[in-house]
């Protein structure tokens, strides 16, 4: 016995979810009653809504789930999470589906491939100077993965800009290298937890 | 009352009209809001939908900044946050840091790196709107009011992240706020009556789908309009920039005619106790204000295009034109004979 190989992975993609939402998400309480998807303002543009993919990964489906275009149209507004009837951490889950998906690089098969692009470009920008810097992420962001959405934001850039609401250059902190140091540090830490969950590139 | 003040990037330039009305309306009230000192971006949304770990390091080393200063300085033990996703991140951070030691030890161990370290708990996150109902408070600032907002119709807007979820600093329903409602009926509005007023604004959403954005900010200004507001108010500069920078967008994508502005907050407090719009940071915002606030008289009307006539008058070229009618009299036809 003790000379065999594991045949399947030490952990379920439901314990992986839940291990690597901060806090105690309360994931098994689900009862599919749906409040989530239903309270949530881009719902209607999700392939799957919370409650789908809730139950797909209790289910296993680890592929149907990270390969879904549900997490990434959640605009983050809590609305699901504060009217959950069993609490569950919802809004904290879809960033957690999220996370995995960057992980194993299925975050590219879903068809909304801009959002995590978007995320990537805004925080180029406070890896780099610790704080966000519009004019830097709009151009970065538009020219890389959303070149064709270019012409319509010109004319709004330009509004900002004679209204003075948008800097030229990039405002840096003074203590940079501490901060640099900090997320490389967090980034190693975070890395470290998705090999313990045997988390890793398809 | 000293508070440590975290203003976030928004307040820097995009929401610079946020920062300046907040800071003059502020001092009226004797309220002193002490920066934080080399504070980093909060990461917004974006952060935590790509590492976990980094994300809640990055919020933390603001916690211990503010920390230290409030320990050295005789601030209150509170950090205020006038953005929205800001004090959202800031709360959430220092609760979920709170709640799960296990947590807190790894971002330590992160935070280490850079020879910081944070213990977390004892330190109160609160929003700017917070601090203007329950410390100031409705009375002492309708007292200051000297010139009343009167006749102009207002649709609040909360947004979702400063009443949602149920992390520490909430003040408010989630579901149906009502402070800012209050408040700008302190400052002699009428307050209409918007359902839509916890709802998201999008957020990020209109860099990534315009459809599922469009349609989220069109269900908002639609809500406004047929409310008979005449501007909407915020308290978040990315519910202000979606509404008024994107509304050209809206009209666009939707094939509606919005023209609706759109100001914050702490603009109205000012402009009700007589300080000028121009001092307010008024005049930044895409869709115009002026044209609205001139209508009850708070603004000398100014015209959005530069006075230019569009063809020249009637006596400088000899253009046959209709005889003026007199009032009440319909020409008589001449009869053919």
């Amino acid at each position: 016995m003790s000379t065999q190989t594991p045949t399947r992975p030490v952990y379920t993609f439901f314990e992986q979810v839940v291990a690597m939402t901060p806090g105690d998400p309360h994931l098994e309480r689900c009862i599919q009653c749906g409040t989530c998807g239903g309270s949530c303002p881009s719902g209607r543009d999700m392939e799957l809504t919370p409650r789908a993919l809730f139950a797909l990964v209790a289910a296993g489906e680890k592929d149907t789930v990270l390969n879904s275009s549900g997490p990434w149209y959640c605009v983050s507004c809590y609305y699901c999470m504060a009217r959950c009837p069993k609490d569950i951490h919802v809004t904290d889950l879809m960033y957690t589906l999220k996370r995995y998906a960057l992980q194993t690089g299925q975050h590219k098969r879903s068809n909304i491939r801009p959002a995590s692009g978007f995320s990537g470009t805004f925080i180029w920008n406070v890896e780099h100077f610790g704080r966000s810097f519009e004019l830097g992420l709009a151009a970065a962001y538009h020219l890389v993965h959303h070149p064709l959405g270019l012409p319509k934001m010109m004319p709004l850039a330009l509004g900002l800009l004679t209204k003075g609401r948008m800097a030229l250059l990039p405002h840096q902190i003074s203590h940079m290298n501490e901060l640099k140091a900090i997320l490389q540090k967090a980034k190693d830490l975070e890395e470290e937890d998705w090999q313990a969950l045997e988390v890793g590139k398809e | 009352m000293k508070y440590a003040y975290y203003p976030g990037c928004s307040l820097e330039k995009n929401a610079s009209a946020y920062q300046v009305s907040t800071l003059l309306t502020a001092q009226a009230f004797e309220i002193d809001f002490q920066e934080l000192d080399d504070w980093n971006c909060c990461g917004a949304t974006e952060y935590i939908s790509l590492n976990r770990m980094a994300a809640y390091a990055l919020v933390a080393r603001n916690l211990v900044i503010a920390k230290e200063q409030i320990k050295t300085g005789d601030h209150f033990p509170q950090l205020v946050a006038p953005c929205s996703a800001c004090f959202l991140n800031l709360s959430k951070a220092e609760s979920y840091l709170t709640e799960n030691p296990p947590l807190a030890e790894r971002v330590n161990l992160a935070l280490a790196a850079g020879g910081l370290h944070y213990d977390p708990g004892g330190l109160s996150v609160r929003h700017l709107l917070d601090i203007f109902v329950n410390d100031i408070g409705y009375e002492k600032i309708q007292s200051l009011v000297t010139q009343p907002l009167t006749g102009l119709r207002i649709a609040p807007y909360y947004g979702c992240l400063i009443v949602r979820p149920r992390f520490q600093g909430v003040f408010d329903d989630y579901e149906s706020p009502t402070t800012l409602d209050h408040l700008m009926r302190c400052l002699g509005a009428d307050v209409v009556d918007y359902p839509p007023k916890a709802q998201c604004c999008g957020g990020h959403m209109t860099q990534i789908s315009e459809s599922c954005a469009m349609e989220m900010l069109n269900h908002l200004l639609r809500s406004a309009v047929d409310a008979g507001a005449d501007m909407l108010v915020t308290l978040c500069p990315m519910c202000q920039l979606n509404l008024d920078a994107y509304q050209a967008n809206v009209n666009a994508f939707c094939h509606t005619d919005y023209h609706i502005p759109v100001l914050y907050f702490t603009q109205l407090i000012g402009l009700a106790l007589g300080i000028p719009a121009e001092k307010l940071g008024i005049g930044r915002e895409i869709v115009d204000a002026r044209p609205v606030l001139a209508r009850i008289g708070k603004e000398p009307a100014q015209p959005a295009t530069p006075a230019r006539p569009k063809r020249p008058g009637k006596e400088e070229l000899p253009m046959p034109h209709m005889p003026e009618a007199e009032p009440g009299l319909i020409p008589a036809k001449e009869v053919q004979p």
